[in-house]
């Protein structure tokens, strides 16, 4: 078995779920004859024909809100927002009705809606973003960031075959960058289960998507100081794995969090908030963050690499919170 | 009046021939007077609730609609599974489709046993066994639902047809825009039916879109377009079969624009201060549609009126006696707010101050109005 990329991935288990299950379809903008802005979806289409992979009109609103209509009737589409920035455009879709059809309605959603996410690419504001944190406040939705190529393919797998709506981000700058073999077989991630990505004693760093490589790095480097650090990816952020973050706390006593995503009402503050609530008396330390300033995220690579949290910055993070 | 879209090339071509109303049997006919008269008579009982603060949330009345409701759902054929997606002021439509009055009146009254189980309100609920799909307040956003639901019927080959309701406001939305020109484009079998009553909440038509008529909409997304008188509930079917047909016959989406008035408010506390004066009168006085059809029924069709008092009377009865049941219904058990917002987990856990808690306060306020009353 050979490597393959984080996007062949993604691409591997689309193939495999519209294989398995005629009900799987794709529709998104310029995703069916192109393969997608960044060709995702590449060779779908001459595959499984124009009928099961849906070249749209620019309408984020229409395929949302179809793929909800063709959901209820037992379809499992896969939307694409050509980039996740996107989405935005589809916000009322997805958190009216989408997320609320099953509890007010017993309407099952069960659809994807994947997009290319994330920064550290020069795409400026708008090519760029990370959406999690507005969806995290809204029930009914399931939100994976998956970091590794595996993940990426288990994560999709599991999210086509979950029975409610799952968002589906795709880190952009891991696209190309990482490579892995897959693991034999139906290989399913479970949505809601975070992963230890490094073991350590002395500080616990929590993350997800390509923030994991950069807390990575950095253990490399504070493990020449001494220090041992252990990198939870969360992979799920909703449901979030609260048995894993509570696993990590006991463990080291010691929490950063690092998020790519800006800093107020980020995913970081609920989970600081659930420390707080579950585990207090085991904390040695204040829990630190580590994320992008509050700004949108410009485009020159000085001002976007000095926004985005680098393996510096999180390095600086342990030892304070190591010292503390 | 069928208007054909003017794009280059289309084959908007007429499924089959469109039929006439002369199809329709008397005792068709009489089954719709009964749903009109059941849409009415059951909003008249609601309101009676309403003042009772045994209704909890905003009333909304179709009174002067009924014939644009039942006429465009009478068109869909229910042995074929045809779906439709109501809006508002479709209560009529949902009858037509099986829609119960004691579902009507559990909702309203937000009862344990409504077909939301309490979580959502009014006519605000669905039954894909039955055909109808519940709507969210969000206006425009079901035509996106109903192209991805009529997209399923083509991509299975099924002999299927969708419809989806809107006003004249919601044409203003980027969700009708969006969803029906996906729709075109697929060329799914959806009849996008645009109520035209005349006002959005309190803003007029004039307000509302620089278009002359609304059906001039559908050149736009080149497609066909009908029109028809939605006070007259026989010209209402009769426009919505030729799309319903159309549709059916892979003709693809037809817009079809019921030309009526809404006689009441917004919602129950609306006063219609915005209304010119004489204006609601004029058509109470002149266009009720369940009194023109009442004409034709007896005048062109020769029913004797006894037929229609002894119609009147089952209405009184399954109304009298759904009451009796949803009034009877128990309230929601409070902690089942945490079930089913995802199929896994089924339900979430109840917070550290509610454990062991049963209900959140003794008494639940029952407020005459949501403090929009302007009455």
């Amino acid at each position: 078995m050979s490597e393959i990329t984080y996007l062949e991935a993604i691409r591997e288990a689309l193939f495999e779920e519209m294989e398995r299950d005629e009900n799987v379809f794709c529709l998104g903008e310029d995703i069916g004859a192109y393969g997608g802005a960044f060709k995702v979806t590449e060779g779908l289409q001459a595959k499984f024909g124009e009928a099961r992979v849906i070249d749209t009109p620019i309408s984020e609103i229409a395929i949302i809100g179809a793929a909800a209509g063709a959901a209820h009737m037992g379809m499992r589409p896969v939307c694409e927002m050509q980039f996740i920035d996107f989405i935005s455009c589809g916000y009322d879709m997805l958190t009216n009705y989408v997320a609320t059809a099953r509890y007010r309605a017993m309407l099952p959603c069960p659809m994807v809606v994947r997009g290319p996410s994330g920064g550290y690419v020069r795409g400026g504001p708008f090519h760029s973003q990370n959406p999690e944190a507005a969806f995290l406040h809204t029930p009914g939705l399931k939100m994976v960031y998956p970091a590794t190529a595996s993940d990426a393919k288990g994560l999709m797998k599991a999210a086509i075959r979950d029975e409610d709506c799952v968002l589906f981000f795709e880190h952009k700058y891991l696209y190309r960058r990482i490579k892995e073999t897959m693991p034999e077989g139906d290989h399913v991630v479970p949505i809601g289960k975070a992963r230890v990505a490094r073991e350590g004693t002395d500080v616990s760093i929590i993350t997800y998507a390509a923030t994991v490589w950069k807390s990575l790095e950095a253990a490399e480097e504070l493990e020449k100081e001494g220090l041992s650090v252990e990198v939870i990816d969360l992979r799920s952020l909703a449901p979030l794995d609260d048995e894993a973050i509570l696993a990590t706390v006991k463990k080291t006593n010691r929490v950063l969090i690092v998020h790519e995503d800006t800093r107020t009402g980020g995913v970081a503050g609920e989970i600081t908030s659930r420390i707080s609530e579950m585990a207090f008396e085991w904390l040695d330390a204040p829990i630190l963050r580590v994320t992008a300033a509050d700004v949108p995220l410009p485009y020159s690579p000085p001002l976007e690499d000095y926004v985005l949290p680098q393996t510096a910055d999180i390095v600086k993070a342990v030892r304070r919170l190591a010292e503390y | 009046m069928t208007q054909q879209g003017t794009a280059q090339g289309q084959d908007t071509a007429d499924g089959a021939q469109a039929p006439g109303v002369s199809e329709l049997t008397l005792d068709q006919k009489l089954e719709l007077y009964y749903y009109m008269r059941l849409t009415r008579s059951l909003e008249e009982r609601l309101v009676n609730l309403y003042r009772q603060t045994k209704v909890v949330g905003g009333l909304f009345r179709s009174l002067g609609q009924e014939a644009d409701a039942v006429g465009s759902a009478y068109a869909l054929d229910r042995t074929k599974g045809d779906i439709l997606s109501p809006l508002i002021r479709n209560l009529g439509s949902m009858l037509v489709q099986g829609a119960r009055p004691d579902e009507i009146l559990r909702q309203y009254m937000a009862k344990g046993d409504s077909p939301t189980r309490g979580r959502e309100l009014n006519i605000h609920y669905g039954d894909l066994v039955r055909g109808f799909v519940g709507q969210i307040s969000q206006l425009g956003d079901m035509v996106p639902v109903m192209a991805g639901v009529t997209l399923s019927f083509r991509m299975r080959g099924e002999d299927r047809v969708g419809m989806v309701y809107v006003g004249d406001g919601a044409t203003s939305t980027g969700a009708f825009h969006e969803g029906i020109n996906f729709a075109a484009v697929q060329r799914c079998p959806l009849v996008v039916v645009v109520e035209n009553n005349g006002y959005a909440y309190s803003t007029p038509l004039s307000k509302q879109t620089a278009a002359r008529e609304l059906r001039d909409k559908a050149l736009g997304y080149g497609i066909p377009s009908e029109q028809a008188d939605g006070n007259d509930v026989l010209a209402t079917y009769e426009a919505t079969k030729r799309a319903v047909d159309r549709a059916r016959a892979g003709g693809g989406v037809t817009l079809v624009e019921l030309i009526t008035y809404r006689r009441k408010g917004h919602a129950e506390h609306d006063n219609q201060s915005y209304v010119p004066a004489g204006e609601i009168e004029k058509w109470a006085a002149s266009n009720d549609p369940i009194d023109r059809f009442v004409t034709v029924l007896t005048m062109d069709l020769k029913v004797d009126v006894s037929v229609l008092g002894a119609i009147d009377e089952r209405v009184m009865a399954e109304i009298d006696r759904a009451t009796d049941e949803a009034e009877a219904s128990p309230m929601p058990e409070p902690a089942d707010a945490l079930v089913g917002i995802y199929a896994d987990p089924p339900e979430e856990k109840p917070l550290w101050f509610r454990e062991g808690v049963r209900a959140a306060v003794e008494v639940n306020e029952r407020p005459s109005s949501w403090g929009t009353h302007d009455v």
